[in-house]
């Protein structure tokens, strides 16, 4: 086996040097009729050409987005362009195959990316500080109405009907087994939701995202004051990171947490993960916060250095006390989006939003000329919601037999509130001016 | 004098002064580059992607565009490349050589597993475009789940949980989802609230009970850090809703009473609970499904070869017994007939099931699943047996290679599976504690191993040589092992109070990081420098 470096003859020579005739001796606290005596059965070992024409032939039966004639999904995942420069740096080995930093004196390259991420971290949202990254947006939510409610010592959060739903079901299922008590409001395109209403002195915290599920963005300031006003803290999530390229950071509206989904940045589709969450804060919360920290120190000779700091908050020294079970964070992806933030720097990233905005403003202003559809957000960034006739699912699968991924029904994720005419249909820097045309065409012949 | 063929002088001459102290007008080091914060090295105007430029048109912000200033730094692409490469140099890994971090299992990670990874048809699909147009995806992950499944012998899969830590929590959601279905059921049945954990267990399992509202209590683990029947049923009461053991321990020793602790377990109306994290002992040898266990994680990123990179992702299917089989999370596997669906909705109902709920949005790190499946079909199934077999070896021959020299932490005679323990009464009246030894490995070019875990030995190094390292690698290291413990018995405690010296940066002060915490860059900090 390619893999394993040991001959017969060394395992012999070792078997000698431990003083044993066989392997099996070296498992004898194994309940004898435990000890397997046959493989499981499964298939024996294969060659690389062999492993790799079995996989292509599985990965070649998905239609991927580089060969659809139109790609247009999101709703919380976005496809977006990475430069080469990102895969190829990601796979240094020193990067890829290192683990955990440690043992600070020689993991100062991935401590430096982490303290340089948590500073891009703060910028993009406008905070104080941001950890080392979570495993994604959705759990990335789920731990901060942990904190909210370690912060206020209160029970109660308040989710926004806006909220994606799956993160909305990541945070439910927390808040269930872990004894919260929570306030979901009905996803709604339509109406305005009144949250301020629902705070009171038992609310940790409100939850709303930004844009929205359906893409709306709106201004949470007042929310946030209200929010305040009550000792409540105001939890903003972005499932989009790249908006933040061209709307108001989240923290110039008061929010005390932000989380956000960072795989628009760095990361591919990869069918749902691995992803990276983001996770920022108030200065005065640090200490509550879940996660790893990177921070900046100095070396027994006065230079400059990095290490992990304050895991004091973490599991491995804190055990059933510690703000959070987590252990991993989602590292590499981390670096992935520091490289490609660092190639946007501030001009490129504002750029590329822009071109995603006027890109889904020219495929709405074509999908609205369309009888029958209806375009049903205020306001966007690259994802907004139509109205079509009918079944959004059966469209969609309609046009995916035509080689067209066409968006999501929003159905697919609320099966229950009765939203089946409603499609979100998602626009990138990746979609091509005939691609908007051939999609609004496809559509139009569809519902004809 | 030696010569080289070519007949150049290649003998070295003693240096006259100690390198350390060599000094160079840039700060550099050869190949040890100093490199700036970004920073401090871009700025808000560069940028290293080109874009066409948009015409100008109406847009639809709601009046919430952003004129705050980011100060995001941006670089062209070289120096892009440059920034990362040389802080790239600054990591030890895997490639550059033995990384013996106990319970980490740092082993190869092919690199076939990345290729196949990065193919189009793994790579550039999306968890929500409809699943008719992703067959050959949800056949790899149904794939996965029968290799998964087969070498455990359990009944049904959650593999959705993002790390070894989510899946712990998965499972135990499970476990607590089964007793709220008995309790719904049963009338005026008292409510499990306790979770046995032993002293020897990984911090992530009390901190997980405890976050779904379990008491812990903890089981006195022997010296070898296992736990008997004895003492488990001493724990044991009508409030034990399960336990957490993980197996092979955190000290590298199989448990021994395992069969008989299950027994025990579900006698009381209790889950058993694996923490997987070890599973890279046993694979091939041993089904946890036989042993009597309910619910375990995998880390794809130890058992699988996943990549560690830096710290994540990880990737924590966690399998299930039949009794809990209908409580897996979304999103779950059906077959219907020939095909295989994923059941992303709890309307959708499905006869038996009953999810507890959802971990995490999408279908988990199926990028890691690729990888997992590709290195488990590379083994096949006589290659994880032999894998787990030269793990356990590779782990044994540096027990019986050392333990004339440093302390094994359970005795001369007290075989381990696929990691050793030392604690440090080798070391003692040296001046050089568990740590200072640690560092001066860094100097002889070894990541050390891990140290003071396991809690319940003092001054723990727990060494995971995995079946990755040839028998040369082992020799060399067990050479280096033995003379440096010469080294501190025999007084020569400087070296080791010194170390590491040879690094980009010496030891650096942890204490004053925590007590005044710099997390981000800022302009004001670096004039206050």
């Amino acid at each position: 086996m390619r893999y394993l470096p040991l001959s017969p003859n060394d395992r012999r020579e070792m078997l000698a040097k431990v003083g044993v005739d066989h392997v099996d001796a070296l498992f004898a606290d194994v309940p004898k009729d435990k000890l397997l005596d046959k493989l499981p059965d499964l298939p024996m070992a294969a060659s690389e050409i062999e492993v790799e024409r079995q996989l292509s032939q599985m990965a070649a039966r998905n239609l991927s987005a580089g060969q659809a004639k139109g790609f247009f999904v999101g709703a919380g995942a976005y496809r977006h362009h990475v430069p080469a420069t990102v895969d190829h740096l990601i796979q240094r080995s020193e990067f890829l195959t290192a683990y955990t930093p440690y043992q600070p004196e020689i993991s100062q390259g991935t401590l430096q990316v982490l303290f340089e991420f948590q500073t891009q971290i703060c910028m993009l949202t406008g905070m104080d500080v941001a950890n080392a990254s979570m495993y994604d947006g959705s759990t990335a939510t789920a731990e901060a109405v942990l904190m909210a409610r370690r912060v206020t010592r209160r029970k109660k959060a308040i989710l926004s009907g806006g909220l994606h739903p799956q993160y909305r079901a990541v945070v439910e299922n927390m808040e269930r087994f872990s004894g919260g008590d929570l306030v979901q409001m009905t996803p709604s395109i339509a109406k305005a939701e009144d949250l301020i209403d629902q705070i009171d002195d038992e609310t940790a915290c409100v939850v709303v995202q930004y844009p929205d599920f359906f893409g709306q963005i709106s201004d949470y300031s007042a929310l946030a004051e209200a929010a305040h006003a009550k000792k409540a803290l105001l939890i903003i999530v972005v499932t989009e990171i790249v908006s933040l390229g061209a709307i108001k950071s989240p923290g110039s509206m008061g929010a005390d947490i932000v989380v956000a989904e960072g795989q628009s940045l760095g990361c591919g589709l990869d069918f749902g993960g691995p992803y990276v969450g983001l996770f920022a804060t108030r200065q005065k919360y640090i200490r509550q916060m879940p996660g790893r920290l990177c921070g900046k120190t100095v070396d027994v000779d006065g230079q400059q250095g990095f290490v992990l700091t304050l895991s004091t908050r973490e599991q491995h020294i804190r055990r059933e006390k510690a703000t959070s079970n987590i252990c991993t964070n989602s590292g590499l992806m981390a670096l992935a989006f520091s490289i490609h933030l660092t190639l946007l720097g501030e001009k490129g990233l504002r750029q590329l939003a822009m071109i995603n905005h006027a890109n889904a403003v020219q495929l709405a202003n074509q999908l609205g000329k369309i009888k029958g559809v209806e375009v049903l957000n205020d306001s966007f960034f690259n994802e907004f919601t139509i109205r079509v006739p009918g079944s959004a699912h059966d469209l969609v699968e309609a046009l995916a037999a035509k080689q067209i991924l066409a968006g999501v029904p929003v159905s697919r994720l609320l099966p229950k509130d009765k939203l089946d005419d409603l499609l979100l249909i998602a626009v990138t820097e990746m979609n091509s001016g005939d691609q908007l045309t051939t999609l609004a065409a496809t559509i139009e012949g569809e519902i004809k | 004098m030696s010569m080289n063929k070519q007949g150049r002088k290649t003998d070295i001459k003693q240096p006259t002064s100690d390198r350390i102290d060599a000094k160079t007008y840039s700060g550099n080091k050869a190949l040890q580059i100093e490199e700036p914060i970004l920073f401090d090295l871009g700025d808000t105007q560069t940028t290293g992607v080109d874009f066409a430029d948009v015409a100008p048109f109406e847009n639809r912000l709601n009046g919430m565009e952003r004129a705050e200033e980011f100060g995001l730094a941006g670089l062209s692409e070289p120096e892009t490349m440059r920034h990362y490469v040389r802080l790239s140099q600054k990591n030890y890994s895997i490639d550059t050589g033995i990384y013996p971090l106990g319970s980490c299992t740092m082993k190869h990670n092919p690199r076939l597993n990345e290729k196949i990874a990065r193919l189009p048809g793994f790579m550039d699909i999306h968890p929500l475009q409809p699943q008719s147009s992703v067959p050959g995806a949800i056949d790899l992950m149904s794939e996965l789940a029968h290799w998964l499944m087969e070498l455990t012998g359990m009944k049904a899969i959650a593999l959705s949980p993002k790390a070894g830590a989510h899946g712990e929590l998965c499972g135990m959601m499970a476990i607590k989802a089964a007793h709220e279905a008995r309790e719904a059921q049963e009338e005026g049945g008292a409510t499990k609230n306790v979770v046995l954990v032993p002293d020897s267990a990984h911090g992530t399992n009390p901190a997980t009970a405890a976050l779904i509202g379990y008491k812990i209590r903890s089981v006195p683990a022997q010296e070898d850090g296992t736990v008997t029947a004895a003492s488990v049923k001493e724990a044991l009461d009508d409030d034990v809703a399960a336990i957490m053991l993980t197996n092979p321990n955190t000290g590298g020793v199989f448990e021994r009473e395992i069969v008989e602790i299950a027994k025990l377990i579900h006698e009381a109306g209790a889950y058993f609970y694996c923490d997987g994290a070890n599973f890279t002992a046993i694979a091939g040898k041993v089904k946890p499904g036989e042993l009597g266990v309910d619910a375990m994680h995998f880390n794809l990123h130890k058992t699988f070869s996943t990549p560690h990179g830096g710290g994540g992702p990880g990737s924590g299917p966690v399998v299930l017994s039949k009794r809990l089989a209908p409580f897996a999370p979304l999103p779950f596997l059906v077959k219907d007939g020939e095909s295989t669906r994923l059941v992303e909705n709890a309307s959708d109902h499905v006869s038996e099931a009953s999810p507890f709920g959802r971990m995490t949005a999408f279908h988990g790190q199926f990028g890691m699943y690729t990888r997992a499946l590709t290195y488990m079909m590379s083994h096949g199934s006589d290659g994880l047996k032999q894998a787990s077999e030269d793990a356990v070896l590779n782990a044994n021959y540096l027990r019986a290679s050392l333990s004339d020299y440093m302390s094994l932490a359970f005795g001369e005679d007290h075989i381990c599976m696929h990691e050793v323990l030392f604690d440090d009464a080798f070391l003692k009246d040296t001046g050089v504690t568990t740590l200072d030894f640690a560092k001066a490995m860094i100097d002889e070019g070894f990541h050390p191993m891990t140290v003071y875990f396991p809690l319940i030995v003092h001054g723990a190094m727990l060494v995971e040589p995995t079946e990755s390292e040839s028998k040369a690698s082992l020799d060399q290291f067990i050479e280096v092992m033995i003379a440096l413990a010469k080294r501190a018995k025999q007084g020569d405690a400087e070296p080791f109070l010194n170390a590491p010296r040879f690094t980009p940066r010496r030891r650096l002060d942890e204490t004053g990081a925590a007590r005044k915490p710099i997390l981000r860059w800022s302009s004001e900090d670096e004039v206050n420098m």
